[in-house]
């Protein structure tokens, strides 16, 4: 298991250095930087001021010195500064994460709340109109944008409250924080418990297969035992692997829903700091993405060894 | 016991099926969903390619007069803030998420499979690069670093074609490495080699043709995903740049504003969008049903 473990840690140091190396040429192939963006937008050009801004934040210097400066900063804590604000880039994203935290966490539950119970009942009535309907159902969830489910909720809202749950002011009780982010948590919700639903509801069927469910009913067990004991308890270790790719594609609904409901979270700030190239901003970002990423996908493989004694790593 | 009608089961099976047009109605029949997201894919085919003659009038042509007029005989789905009709740019909408979605996956998939079949069939030193490269792709978010890769090459239909193709690669990958490994090992190749087959033709020849089916049910899941990325990113305003009509580009991040005053500019590109992503979902889902029954849920 240690070894196993160590190895694990080794790949995924190895897999973030080079998501690190990409990231950072990635933004730097593009012609045009900040500079360009604070000129341009001004409508002026003078050289030897745009020269002076690009020695300022170090622009000048050869790639390998400025991804060097990055990597340095990093390993003691300093994030670089934000080209547009000029604080610090640590100071930009640190308020910013507990909000996208809130958000992912209640979407989550969301999705999980109404994923796992929904594919239970689908796989149970198996070709019944309620699993044709769950289906259809689960299936248009992952097929609309997360974006416009957000906008269409909000035009419900108005629609039948006349008031927009739109984030205008930080939230001050642990009520008011519900209220502001169960909303868009649900527009992000939907699309990943169809997710979920699905994969409960295919992992069900094959276990609703196995011999043991037929035991179990051949010894008079009632239909819920046989159900939720029997098979809902294996069929939802496979359920709990995709967590982990369930971790890319919130972040990928979040993206898109903070934008619309207007959350200042880290989500949105990604999208911004793109548009204005802030490369500290966006490659600090994307590396935290990575780094949640490759992180959950480890402790779901670790989890996964946890509730199935079958599963032994590294023998 | 009842007595087996052999003739109504032969039926089922599709051995009495005749021709193009009865084959097709057999598959409808066995799999209603899946002729469900054909007839919706044909649609949007339908309307890319006759654009010029459904959209009743030029998507791009503005007017101040119709600025966010509501929908109306001549206007079926109502104009937007620069007074363009909706209709048409759904319309000429649907060329630009197909062109984006099937130049996406189709380059994806391309680059996929020659990188997957390389890994899985050379072996040593070659698959374990591309496995750290696959790693290191598959650990961002296809949106994210479809964002990333959009930001940097800058907005055009081409970029964003590129953009979202980048990230699709690893799993196209993933999945023909995983065959090509199985394959390599069946007696027919050992036959190729030993006739005196060189490798490259027998990775092309044989081993490829053997990767279709699970490539097909790939790559129409990931057209479903292109589309939505491509929506995605245009609704951020990294995509398809103006006055192109991409349906994402439409609900743009202002949408939120019309909400409450013009909800036919909300409503309308995103069910095209939905109706565009669903069709390819359920006719992904009988494809993987007919091509790889070993998945069937």
């Amino acid at each position: 298991m240690a070894a196993y473990l160590l190895r694990r840690v080794a790949l995924m140091v190895l897999t973030l250095f080079g998501i690190s190396v990409v990231i950072f040429v990635l933004l730097r192939l593009v012609p045009g930087n900040v500079a360009d963006i604070i000129f341009d937008a001004a409508g002026m050009i003078n050289p030897a001021e745009k020269a002076g801004l690009e020695r300022q934040l170090g622009l000048d210097r050869p790639i390998v010195v400025q991804y060097g400066a990055w990597m340095g900063g990093l390993l003691e804590g300093d994030l670089g500064h934000s080209y547009v604000s000029d604080r610090p880039a640590l100071e930009e994203i640190a308020p910013r994460l507990p909000i996208t935290a809130k958000l992912a966490g209640l979407a989550l539950a969301f999705s999980i709340l109404f994923g796992v119970p929904l594919g239970v009942v689908s796989a149970v009535r198996q070709n019944t109109a309620i699993d044709y309907v769950l289906r259809v159902l689960s299936l248009s969830g992952l097929s609309m944008p997360a974006f416009w489910l957000g906008l269409l909720i909000l035009m419900a809202f108005v629609a039948w409250t006349g008031f927009i749950p739109i984030y205008s002011e930080t939230p001050q009780s642990l009520w008011d924080e519900f209220l502001v982010y169960s909303v868009p948590a649900a527009a992000v919700g939907f699309r990943s418990s169809a997710l979920v639903m699905r994969l409960t509801r295919s992992s069900m069927l094959e276990v609703l297969r196995q011999d043991y469910i037929r035991t179990a009913r051949a010894k008079g067990a009632s239909e819920p035992a046989v159900n939720y004991r029997h098979a809902l308890s294996n069929a939802i270790l496979p359920v709990i692997t995709v967590i982990g790719i369930e971790a890319a594609f919130l972040i990928g609904g979040l993206i898109v829903t903070e934008t619309v409901f207007n959350i200042p979270g880290v989500a949105r700030f990604l999208v911004e700091a793109i548009r204005w190239r802030d490369y500290p901003i966006v490659q600090n970002l994307v590396m935290l993405i990575a780094v949640v990423v490759v992180v959950v996908n480890l402790i779901v493989d670790l989890l996964y060894a946890v509730l199935d004694p079958r599963i032994r790593y590294g023998e | 016991m009842t007595p087996v009608d052999y003739d109504a089961e032969l039926t089922r099976a599709g051995a009495n099926a005749s021709g193009v047009w009865g084959g097709l109605l057999f598959l409808a029949r066995r799999q209603p969903l899946g002729a469900v997201g054909a007839v919706i894919m044909a649609l949007v085919v339908f309307a890319a390619l006759f654009a010029d003659l459904i959209a009743r009038c030029d998507p791009l042509a503005t007017s101040a007069a119709l600025s966010l007029a509501p929908p109306s005989a001549a206007h079926w789905l109502g104009a937007d803030f620069l007074g363009r009709d909706v209709w048409a740019r759904i319309v000429y909408g649907a060329r630009i998420s197909l062109a984006v979605g099937l130049g996406s996956t189709a380059l994806g998939s391309a680059i996929g499979v020659a990188i997957g079949l390389a890994s899985g069939y050379l072996g040593g030193w070659v698959d374990l690069i591309v496995q750290r490269v696959v790693d290191i792709l598959q650990a961002l978010p296809l949106l994210v670093l479809a964002l990333v890769m959009a930001a940097s090459l800058g907005p055009s239909l081409r970029n964003t074609v590129i953009a979202i193709a980048i990230p699709l690669i690893p799993y196209v990958a993933r999945v023909i490495r995983a065959n090509t490994l199985a394959l390599r090992e069946l007696p027919f190749v050992e036959a190729a080699k030993a006739v005196g087959m060189s490798e490259w033709r027998i990775a092309v020849r044989h081993i490829l043709p053997n990767t279709l089916a699970p490539l097909i049910v790939l790559a129409t899941a990931q057209l479903g995903s292109a589309i939505l990325t491509e929506a995605s990113l245009s609704f951020l305003g990294l995509g398809i740049p103006e006055p192109h009509p991409s349906w994402g580009r439409m609900l743009s991040e202002s949408a939120a504003e019309y909400v409450r005053t013009a909800p036919w500019l909300v409503i309308f590109p995103g069910i095209a969008i939905s109706l565009a992503v669903f069709g390819t979902n359920l006719l992904g889902d009988a494809l993987r049903d007919i091509l790889d029954p070993r998945q069937r849920s």
